[in-house]
């Protein structure tokens, strides 16, 4: 896959935007799956997603193309998620939690037009659940735990990702996992 | 506490799939004989399974779109080199006919020389040719940037190319006379005295 995007990219440098919607449909669902996963909000990833790619494509002059495309893609995402993070102000969006419902959100205030089975309605509420708590982490946790056990991301390339030092992801995973294990043990 | 630190500190290497063969055996070892290590190991293994368990989300249909309708626009220059590159073979015909155009354009204009078939009763004065009266000439008389008064007889036909042709009273032309004066009218006869050079070259073998 890597050659197949090498060769796009070279496209794109030379002004074939095209050959960037490739690229686009071979990244957009992990892309939106870090931001999703990092922010917690359909909407926000969305938009974060769709700005990582433009930003990837406006500065896709200063990608070294010996280093890995989809390592330069996350990163910008990631930072990406982290500034939002950092800034966040509370929003208002059809999954934003409801105030005193514990994990509802604004989509189950819409009447169903279906009854969901009960197993998919626990299997949904776990998910919500886990999603919840992934959200609870603080962000320099939260970031090397999406990309380690979401993505499947190596350490090496997690380090390359967020600029760290192998060591230093290490520890925010552990500590990370350490957090998770007190919020999802009684599960 | 420090030995269970230790402990902690193991079992995290052995989920980053770092841990040396010694420290994994000491640790089997140990979870073994410790009842709290062991429950702290499985939540932490429970965790990492429930993470990983988290259902795929995929990006809406249109996500591409939006993106692309995103983008600053792509200059013209590029637009139309793509063209080109995805119809290599109108591209290839179009060149071609540009290039033959532009090498019968410049041969059209390149001939601008006065010159003149040669045959041996032909007067030539100042750009003026002549068939004298009371000469027969034979054969195609083709004149070049030049006029032509006929005042005796051709047995052929007489072309002039950017010129004019006076035949007088007592002149006589056997064949057409032809005057040329536009690029295609020139095109046509050169590929058809080509035809005819060919054609007496086959009936020659």
């Amino acid at each position: 896959m890597e050659a197949i995007v090498k060769l796009r990219i070279k496209q794109v440098l030379k002004g074939d935007q095209n050959a960037f919607a490739e690229i686009v449909e071979l990244y957009k669902d992990k892309v939106f799956q870090i931001c999703y996963r990092m922010l917690g909000n359909r909407h926000e990833a969305e938009d974060l997603a769709q700005e990582a790619f433009v930003r990837a494509y406006v500065n896709i002059h200063s990608f070294n193309i010996t280093m890995k495309f989809s390592t330069w893609l996350y990163r910008i995402a990631t930072n990406l998620c982290i500034d939002r993070l950092r800034k966040k102000k509370p929003d208002f969006y059809l999954d934003a939690e409801v105030a005193g419902t514990e994990g509802l959100d604004m989509y189950s205030q819409i009447p169903a037009d279906t009854a969901l089975p009960e197993d998919e309605v626990e299997s949904m509420e776990l998910q919500e659940t886990i999603q919840a708590q992934i959200e609870k982490l603080p962000e320099k946790y939260r970031a090397p735990i999406v990309l380690k056990y979401i993505e499947e991301l190596s350490l090496k390339e997690i380090s390359e990702i967020l600029d760290l030092p192998v060591g230093t992801v290490k520890t925010r995973i552990h500590r990370g996992r350490e957090a998770l294990r007190n919020q999802l043990r009684h599960l | 506490m420090k030995c269970r630190d230790e402990i902690i500190g193991l079992m995290h290497e052995y989920l980053d799939e770092d841990i040396t063969k010694e420290d994994e055996s000491f640790l089997r070892g140990h979870l073994r004989s410790c009842e709290d290590c062991r429950a702290h190991f499985h939540e932490l293994e429970k965790t990492v399974v429930l993470v990983q368990s988290s259902s795929r989300i995929v990006a809406s249909p249109d996500f591409t779109q939006k993106v692309m309708s995103s983008l600053p626009k792509e200059k013209k220059k590029v637009g139309a080199e793509r063209w080109l590159k995805n119809h290599p073979l109108l591209t290839a015909v179009s060149l071609f006919l540009v290039l033959m155009a532009g090498t019968l354009f410049g041969t059209y204009n390149q001939d601008e020389q006065f010159s003149v078939s040669k045959q041996p009763n032909l007067m030539v004065e100042n750009e003026m040719v002549v068939v004298p009266s009371g000469e027969t000439v034979n054969g195609d008389v083709v004149v070049q940037n030049g006029d032509i008064r006929i005042e005796g007889k051709v047995n052929g036909n007489v072309t002039v190319i950017n010129g004019h042709n006076y035949l007088a009273s007592a002149g006589s032309v056997t064949g057409e006379i032809e005057e040329i004066d536009q690029i295609f009218e020139w095109l046509w006869f050169k590929i058809k005295n080509t035809g005819k050079a060919i054609f007496q070259i086959n009936e020659q073998k």
